[in-house]
């Protein structure tokens, strides 16, 4: 019997299909059965981040309506046999389903796969109350800037009253310097506002944009801070203890050297 | 007056039914007439053809026809003709030969179904889709899904300016683009390929050759 997790965030933007798609195939990468679930309907993505688009036959939209069964619509991946997408209709709406008929797709899922993770739309309306029907756990992604903590707020408590196990954070498109600064809050004050527990930071690193945009999810690239970075969150899901990311530390031979003649920059 | 004209020819016989009377006169005679000459048990199925002229029936009386003619052991109604159809059927057969063009982008989530062929002037983007039961042709970028023959005909072809399609659907058969970046093409044109039974591509030039019938959309057009 596996395990649902929403990803969900409140405002738009933030990275909920980066993270859905990365922290899947970290999972996968860890010889896991994983489905990620679009419910993002009339405006989906995440096959687009997997690069899988032009594999679309049948849909959510289409397994809810009873035109296919649930598998005939699941998209294997191209990198993992372990791995599963099913889009979200593009040319329907999210009124077109129920919470009820997701929760029924995401059980049937749970028969097959150790993961399920759902990637949430934006907002708080039917597309949200959709995505979290069938979720045992979530996780919730926010940014280090205002807006996006004050949606994070509101969409752990609504979180609260629904029948999930408390929310786990993610802090993604971190900019140290700025958080040293001052300019971004930083680390320790957005887990002091949400109070929730924190399950790993990402670097904000262009080669997430690169690999969204090749259709490659970054976790593939093993050189990527970030990638380490959702690796370390899928480990974590799966109960390892493995420390936070030091965003201090450089890199390179020449880092290395200085440290050892103790040269500080 | 005889109201059953039979003649026999090299594919069977063809019975031409008068138009005129009444539909159980014409029943009655039909019965009389195949009663009169007895066959022989051990000469082959004889395939009739029926004409009805310019008399319209309905599904049920052609079922009474054919249940006529089939009494007689050694008869099978291949088929039945007539020179009239309802308005319905007309305006129904119009709609699927008529070429409907459309000018606009379809964008990302727009579906756009026609009955008949389509002319797109202008683009599909990706994840915007196209239908037609018969041709489609898109005078732009093709870069969505586009599905020719959706009520099962598979000898209709999708031709784009600029083929860089999502997916290319015609009848049952789904190919989809490569998983590669891959550029498009320029004036080609998707189809079935009998032999193998998969969808390809071609220039416009060698697949106009293999679909002959496409040239009957010249005088659609000019029909309007």
């Amino acid at each position: 019997m596996g395990e649902a997790i929403v990803v969900t965030s409140g405002k738009g933007g933030v990275g909920k299909t980066t993270t859905t798609a990365n922290l899947g195939t970290a999972l996968a990468l860890q010889d896991k059965k994983v489905c990620l679930v679009d419910t993002d309907i009339g405006l989906r993505n995440l096959d687009v981040i997997m690069g899988l688009e032009n594999r679309i036959i049948y849909d959510i939209v289409d397994v809810v309506k009873e035109r296919c069964k649930t598998n005939q619509a699941l998209i294997p991946d191209k990198r993992f046999d372990c791995l599963y997408v099913l889009p979200a209709a593009q040319t329907s709406d999210k009124s077109e389903v129920t919470p009820e008929a997701i929760k029924t797709i995401v059980d049937e899922l749970k028969q097959d796969f150790d993961y399920i993770l759902i990637d949430c739309p934006a907002g708080i309306e039917q597309g949200y109350k959709n995505a979290v029907a069938g979720a045992d756990k979530a996780i919730v992604v926010t940014t280090p800037e205002k807006s996006s903590v004050r949606d994070a707020d509101r969409i752990i408590g609504l979180l609260e009253q629904e029948d999930v196990e408390s929310p786990k954070l993610v802090i993604n498109r971190i900019r140290n310097h700025m958080m040293k600064s001052g300019d971004l809050l930083d680390v320790d004050e957005i887990v002091s506002i949400l109070s929730i527990d924190l399950l790993g930071i990402i670097i904000d690193d262009d080669a997430v944009l690169k690999a969204a945009n090749s259709g490659e999810p970054v976790a593939m690239k093993p050189d990527s801070k970030a990638s380490l970075a959702y690796r370390n969150i899928a480990r974590r899901i799966l109960g390892e203890a493995v420390p936070l990311l030091n965003l201090d530390e450089e890199s390179g031979m020449f880092a290395k050297v200085k440290k050892f003649f103790g040269i500080r920059s | 007056m005889q109201k059953i004209m039979i003649k026999g020819t090299r594919d069977g016989l063809t019975l031409r039914l008068d138009d005129q009377c009444g539909f159980d006169e014409l029943l009655q005679e039909l019965e009389e007439k195949l009663s009169m000459n007895g066959v022989d048990e051990d000469e082959p199925m004889i395939r009739v053809s029926v004409q009805l002229g310019k008399r319209f029936v309905t599904e049920e009386q052609k079922d009474q026809i054919s249940d006529v003619i089939r009494d007689k052991q050694k008869l099978v109604v291949e088929r039945i003709e007539s020179e009239v159809i309802t308005k319905q059927e007309a305006l129904e057969w119009k709609e699927h030969t008529q070429l409907t063009p459309i000018v606009r982008t379809i964008r990302s989530g727009q579906v756009v179904h026609v009955k008949g062929d389509l002319l797109l002037i202008g683009d599909v983007n990706p994840g915007g889709q196209v239908t037609a039961t018969g041709n489609i042709f898109v005078l732009g970028k093709l870069r969505g899904i586009a599905h020719s023959g959706v009520d099962g005909a598979a000898d209709t072809v999708i031709a784009a300016s600029y083929m860089q399609p999502n997916q290319l659907r015609i009848s049952d058969q789904v190919s989809r683009s490569p998983d590669y970046e891959s550029e498009g093409v320029y004036m080609e044109c998707g189809y079935i390929d009998e032999n193998e039974g998969k969808i390809r591509m071609d220039t416009i030039q060698q697949v106009m050759k293999k679909r002959p019938d496409l040239v009957s959309l010249e005088r659609r057009m000019l029909n309007g």
